[in-house]
């Protein structure tokens, strides 16, 4: 009975090391890659060699690296700001002003989230075309501000803030605004923390939208780089690989500070 | 002033305050949103041949049937989310079920590790992939030094082959997202449930699909349903994994990777613009997420 149950324990372990291994060695083998040459990458190489620097050089030279990462810094940190500000106080809109037909309007919004982007594509192209905002950031950015998510995200928390501080303050000669500014949001900031991890992911990581407004190659952010790096006749997979780490570097840096509101944010759609 | 009014004026204000906070994103969503929704709707009844733009009522719905490109688009989509979706999600709740037991060490590194495919962007993955399975790659170097294989198996060059890679690369990526869903849910069931159930001598197994599957049904026909529709919606993965990129001639070898997404891409940007076709396609991914969304509810509706 006793080796069975030791025997199992094994199978177990082996199981979940085999998966760590798998998920994480991907991760090792890009870091790797970033120090060797592009032979190497290829074949395999796994263990650090001396190119990085020259990797660098080669990115931040051949391509305009540099300005790149400031486009998709400009992007991401602009959406950010503008998706926390407009979508939290619509949620706090619909949640603490309710009215019927302020809900029906909140439903309709609800149900559109189901709507995938490719049936959004089109008519969103023309329009951006008309507006003049073609090959802009404030293309990207204006569009995805109003993100029907994280409204729903931040109203699924505002229901367990307490009504009675916001009367208090009404009581108190405070203005609906300043509530919000300065009550309101002070004190939610684990929630705003979950829905900027969110809302930076999905704006640093964008491709398909991007793809489609940014035309050229001075506008372009770090995710259409890559893509069009590693589609190249000659592609130079050591620089390619340095370039995936400084693309995919942030995100991570984020992950492991704010662990604890990231997981937060991604399963905020199903919390009730 | 009588109480009456002053509270009659109270509530008319906070109908104001009401407007101002939501008009910004309402604005932003009635044009971003709630108008391309509809306009695509009335696009699929056009054909466009660059600017001219011709009503034809539903020609376009009817040319969907005998468009090879479209039934191959709709054939690939669909083989890749009966197969990769229920091994991602099975492997997601074995994981999860495992790592629920609190007589396994190191369970926070195991969860975090597994969980770190979720934080790289589609794109870095994907091209990652496509250097880790080159022909002359990684995964053949590996597999032939471990004389597990004596050719390099032609990954992202033959048909089924692109296919089984589009599949571990997803299920690389998408795992450990999962995992974590069932994780949380998993720590609400009180231990006495399988304590109880040892006394009367479950083995883990039966425990697992007598206990853990039961409860956790509304969250995995939740996760499957979400997993269909990012499958339904697949585009930065295919798009990369060809050899070419944007501008290949095939996504995949013989359009093996060409997906919903993708052909409407196809339609609008690489060949001559129809975006009237392009939107019936799209109303293609629209319908089957309405009926799959309403399945859901009804599954979910079913359990409370």
């Amino acid at each position: 009975m006793k080796t069975r149950n030791i025997a199992k324990k094994v199978i177990v372990y082996v199981f979940l090391i085999s998966a760590f291994v798998i998920s994480v060695f991907p991760f090792y083998w890009m870091i790797v890659g970033m120090t060797n040459k592009s032979v190497d990458v290829i074949k395999g190489k796994m263990t650090f060699g001396t190119q990085l620097i020259n990797n660098l050089i080669t990115l931040f030279t051949s391509f305009d690296m540099k300005g790149i990462l400031l486009n998709s810094i400009k992007v991401s940190a602009l959406t950010v700001m503008g998706t926390l500000l407009i979508s939290s106080m619509a949620a706090y809109g619909f949640q603490i002003f309710s009215s019927p037909a302020r809900e029906k309007i909140y439903n309709a919004i609800l149900l559109s989230m189901m709507i995938p982007f490719a049936a959004l594509m089109i008519p969103l192209f023309r329009l951006i075309v008309k507006f003049g905002l073609l090959n802009k950031h404030i293309g990207l950015i204006l569009t995805s501000i109003a993100s029907v998510f994280i409204i729903f995200f931040f109203r699924q928390s505002i229901k367990s803030f307490p009504y009675e501080i916001i009367q208090a303050a009404r009581v108190d000669g405070a203005g609906e605004f300043r509530i919000f500014f300065t009550i309101f949001m002070p004190s939610m900031r684990s929630t705003y923390a979950a829905a900027a991890i969110y809302s930076f992911m999905n704006s640093w990581n964008a491709y398909l939208w991007p793809l489609i407004v940014l035309q050229t190659d001075e506008k372009k952010t770090v995710t259409l780089l890559i893509s069009s790096m590693s589609s190249a006749y000659t592609p130079q997979y050591g620089v390619i690989m340095t370039a995936i780490v400084i693309a995919t570097l942030p995100i991570i840096i984020v992950f492991f500070t704010f662990q604890r509101y990231f997981v937060q944010g991604m399963l905020g759609s199903i919390k009730q | 002033m009588t109480g009456a009014t002053t509270g009659r004026s109270f509530v008319k204000s906070n109908n104001l305050y009401g407007w101002l906070f939501i008009s910004i994103a309402v604005i932003l969503l009635a044009a971003f949103l709630l108008y391309p929704i509809v306009y695509s709707l009335y696009l699929s009844t056009t054909s466009s041949k660059g600017i001219v733009q011709n009503f034809v009522g539903i020609k376009n719905y009817v040319r969907l049937v005998k468009d090879p490109m479209f039934l191959l688009a709709l054939k690939n989509t669909f083989t890749l989310f009966i197969i990769q979706v229920p091994i991602m999600l099975f492997l997601a709740l074995i994981l999860a079920s495992l790592l629920n037991d609190k007589t396994i060490k190191f369970r926070g590194l195991f969860r975090t590790g597994i969980f770190l495919p979720a934080v790289t962007s589609l794109v870095a993955y994907t091209i990652l992939f496509k250097m880790m399975f080159a022909l002359d790659g990684f995964i053949n170097t590996a597999l032939m030094n471990l004389h597990i294989i004596k050719e390099p198996i032609p990954w992202l060059l033959d048909p089924v082959w692109a296919k089984i890679t589009i599949m571990i690369a997803l299920t690389w990526r998408w795992t450990g997202y999962n995992m974590v869903f069932y994780l949380s849910a998993l720590q609400n069931i009180p231990d006495e449930i399988y304590e109880a159930s040892e006394i009367d001598g479950a083995s883990k197994v039966q425990q697992f699909f007598h206990i853990t599957i039961p409860i956790l049904k509304p969250l995995i026909v939740f996760t499957s349903i979400m997993s269909t529709i990012g499958t339904l919606q697949l585009f930065d993965e295919p798009m990369n994994l060809a050899q070419a990129g944007v501008t290949s001639a095939t996504t995949g070898p013989g359009n093996s990777l060409l997906t919903l997404s993708v052909y409407i891409y196809n339609l609008c940007f690489k060949y001559m613009p129809d975006f009237g076709y392009a939107a019936t396609v799209s109303y293609v991914i629209v319908f089957i997420v309405a009926i799959l969304t309403m399945i859901q509810f009804k599954v979910a509706g079913d359990k409370s």
